[in-house]
């Protein structure tokens, strides 16, 4: 299997007038295609600087990096441009759809910076990607209309639609329920299934167990990296949770005692 | 394609701010409407000027005596008067170029007629004057050439003189006197009301040019004379050509100056229309400001935008945009909301240059350069005042905009 992260003594220092903030410390990390890790750590462990990083929106102060080969340590702004618009699809914790556009237009927004044209029908393969996270449904509705796991949903699909050669999810599922989370991952683990490598940032030691591996960080150092060895399954979790009508019946229960 | 897909995204981010667009364009559309229309005010008065003055008659070449100029002392204009009814022959007889001629005989005074008296003008010409300035009889007759040969004592009036003179009356075959010289009248002129100047071109009286020049002045210097280009692309030929005949009946030498000056309509116009072409160009210049003004509305609105879509720019830079890729999205959504605005403005203009026209005393003429100018311009004004928000959306950081509350 082909390598398509490979970092050698990473560090980035970040300078905040006389005080110099060392966020990353020397990583070192290989990721081969078709994995999915799984990126922990506490908040200020160098875990988003970490994603930055991989993700060619942010560069490091010293080390190696090759992204699927090429060597982008020394790239022009348009040529990291392209790099994230040909190699990377971003999940982010707070969706970043654009607000007032369909699910369709935002999906197809990669699309729109193509540059070599790679992707020969823009419209089919936005439609395709969302049928691919089960909203074919969906495609004219506005984030405003979409439920949260919905719109993670479209964001993931706006993350594949360039048909990347990994998908970097910062913390996907952080402003979701217990429901949407293990929605959210089950799609993640498909798309596993299917040959795509995830990179997942998360600081919930249970949502990291539905990856393969995790690597965990701790003040700019990596201090864990380890295969899962009891690894969940988000569908069979999700078949496992109360339905919505149970829920409602045990939170009707629960209302004399619980305020929520 | 591209442009295209640019087109595209513009449009659909100022329909999503439908009154927001529509105000920031309200500054373009009103500055490019204030341009057409305070320039096409301009221009309308420009060509009522202009309009004026080929009243006075057409294709008029007017000569004039030169000034005296004697050992370094210039005398005053027409002093150095050498120009008679001659030259005027001269001209009549030789010149093929020029289809009417008459000398002009200028005198004044005290008219007395029926039971009033009047001071007035008095010009000594010849029949053809009346087709070189291009005036009618409103009655009676005009005199002949025979009336010249012969210097007769007969006038025409104008209608202030004959107005003023003998009110309510008809002056045809009444006697005037002036200056102790009786005159037949025998006929009226049309009126001709003001020339450009605000002079009433009414208050005349005219008589043939022997009559006036021996009888009342006793001196054998005309004033001017006055001659018809046969076409108007002859003007400059036919100047040239009296030139040339008047300086070999004044046996001018080569080298030596002319002792006369030679003015066409077209110098006249140019002179009298300057006023009105330095009124248009203010109006025009202040409209301009109105149109700059606009176009600060348009980079404030642009960059207000850029600051609330800072998420926007850091989704797109972050899935690939490049940051040319930012800077032509805002740049054309500048573009097209002043280009929009300029659009309107013609329209705006139209049915206010319409409206003046229809129901008032303005005249507007719309000058298809400046609407052209106008939208260039204001296109170039979205391009200008949009460049700045869109430079400064191009170069956000990704993270940085992706985390910006």
């Amino acid at each position: 299997m082909s390598e398509v992260i490979s970092m050698q003594q990473i560090t980035r220092d970040y300078r905040m007038g006389d005080v110099v903030v060392r966020a990353l410390r020397g990583i070192d990390l290989t990721v081969a295609s078709g994995e999915f890790l799984a990126i922990m750590g506490a908040s200020g462990s160098g875990k988003s600087t970490l994603m930055n990083i991989v993700g060619c929106l942010d560069q490091p102060t010293s080390g190696q990096y090759r992204l699927d080969g090429i060597d982008v340590n020394a790239l022009t702004r348009n040529e990291y441009a392209d790099i994230r618009n040909g190699k990377i699809g971003f999940v982010f914790q707070g969706y970043n759809l654009l607000p007032r556009t369909t699910a369709l237009e935002n999906v197809e927004l990669p699309l729109v910076y193509d540059r070599g044209n790679r992707i020969a029908k823009p419209r089919q393969r936005a439609i395709d990607a969302l049928a691919l996270v089960g909203l074919e449904d969906r495609l004219h509705h506005e984030p405003s209309q979409l439920s949260g796991g919905q719109q993670q949903r479209v964001a993931i699909a706006r993350a594949l639609v360039n048909q990347p050669t990994m998908i970097l999810a910062d913390e996907p599922t952080g402003n979701l329920d217990t429901r949407a989370t293990i929605d959210v991952l089950s799609v993640f683990q498909e798309l596993n299934e299917q040959g795509i490598t995830v990179l997942l940032v998360t600081h919930e030691p249970e949502n990291a167990h539905y990856a393969k591996r995790i690597v965990q960080l701790r003040d700019g150092l990596i201090v864990r990296d380890q295969p899962v060895t009891n690894r969940r399954n988000a569908r069979r979790d999700l078949a496992a949770l109360p339905t919505e009508n149970e829920e409602a019946d045990l939170s009707e229960a629960a209302a004399g005692k619980d305020g929520r | 394609m591209r442009w295209k897909k640019l087109l595209k995204v513009a449009v659909r981010s100022i329909m999503k701010n439908r009154m927001r667009s529509l105000l920031t364009s309200l500054g373009i559309i009103i500055g490019v409407a204030a341009v057409i229309v305070m320039v096409a005010v301009g221009q309308g008065s420009q060509a009522r000027i202009e309009s004026q003055i080929n009243a006075l008659g057409a294709n008029m070449i007017i000569v004039f005596p030169a000034r005296s100029f004697h050992g370094g002392v210039r005398g005053s204009a027409g002093s150095f008067n050498r120009m008679t009814l001659d030259d005027a022959e001269k001209i009549a007889e030789e010149a093929t170029m020029i289809s009417a001629v008459s000398p002009v005989v200028r005198s004044g005074g005290q008219v007395i007629g029926g039971d009033n008296n009047w001071n007035t003008s008095i010009e000594g010409v010849q029949p053809s004057y009346l087709q070189i300035r291009d005036w009618d009889l409103a009655s009676g007759e005009f005199f002949t050439d025979r009336d010249v040969r012969e210097r007769a004592k007969v006038a025409v009036l104008g209608k202030t003189v004959a107005d003023s003179l003998f009110p309510g009356q008809d002056p045809v075959g009444a006697k005037i006197r002036v200056r102790n010289t009786p005159f037949e009248v025998i006929g009226i002129l049309a009126e001709k009301g003001q020339n450009a100047m605000g002079q009433n071109q009414d208050d005349i009286i005219m008589a043939p040019s022997t009559t006036v020049l021996y009888r009342l002045k006793g001196r054998e210097n005309i004033d001017m004379i006055v001659a018809s280009a046969a076409s108007a692309d002859w003007m400059s030929a036919a100047q040239e050509e009296l030139t040339e005949l008047l300086r070999e009946a004044h046996g001018i030498q080569e080298g030596e100056d002319d002792d006369f000056i030679i003015r066409n309509q077209a110098e006249i116009i140019e002179a009298a229309s300057e006023t009105s072409r330095i009124m248009t160009l203010l109006l025009g210049s202040i409209a301009g400001v109105s149109l700059i003004v606009g176009g600060i509305g348009i980079m404030n609105i642009m960059l207000v935008s850029v600051t609330e879509r800072t998420r926007e720019i850091g989704i797109r830079l972050a899935i690939g945009a490049r940051g040319s890729d930012v800077l032509a999205q805002f740049l054309t959504e500048a573009v097209v909301l002043s280009l929009v605005g300029g659009l309107v403005g013609i329209l705006v203009a139209g049915g206010a240059t319409f409206i003046l026209n229809e129901f008032t005393e303005i005249v507007a003429v719309i000058n298809p350069l400046i609407v052209f100018l106008a939208v260039a311009f204001s296109g170039g004004v979205g391009v200008f005042f949009g460049f700045y928000p869109a430079r400064k959306a191009a170069a956000l950081n990704p993270i940085d905009a992706l985390h910006y509350e």
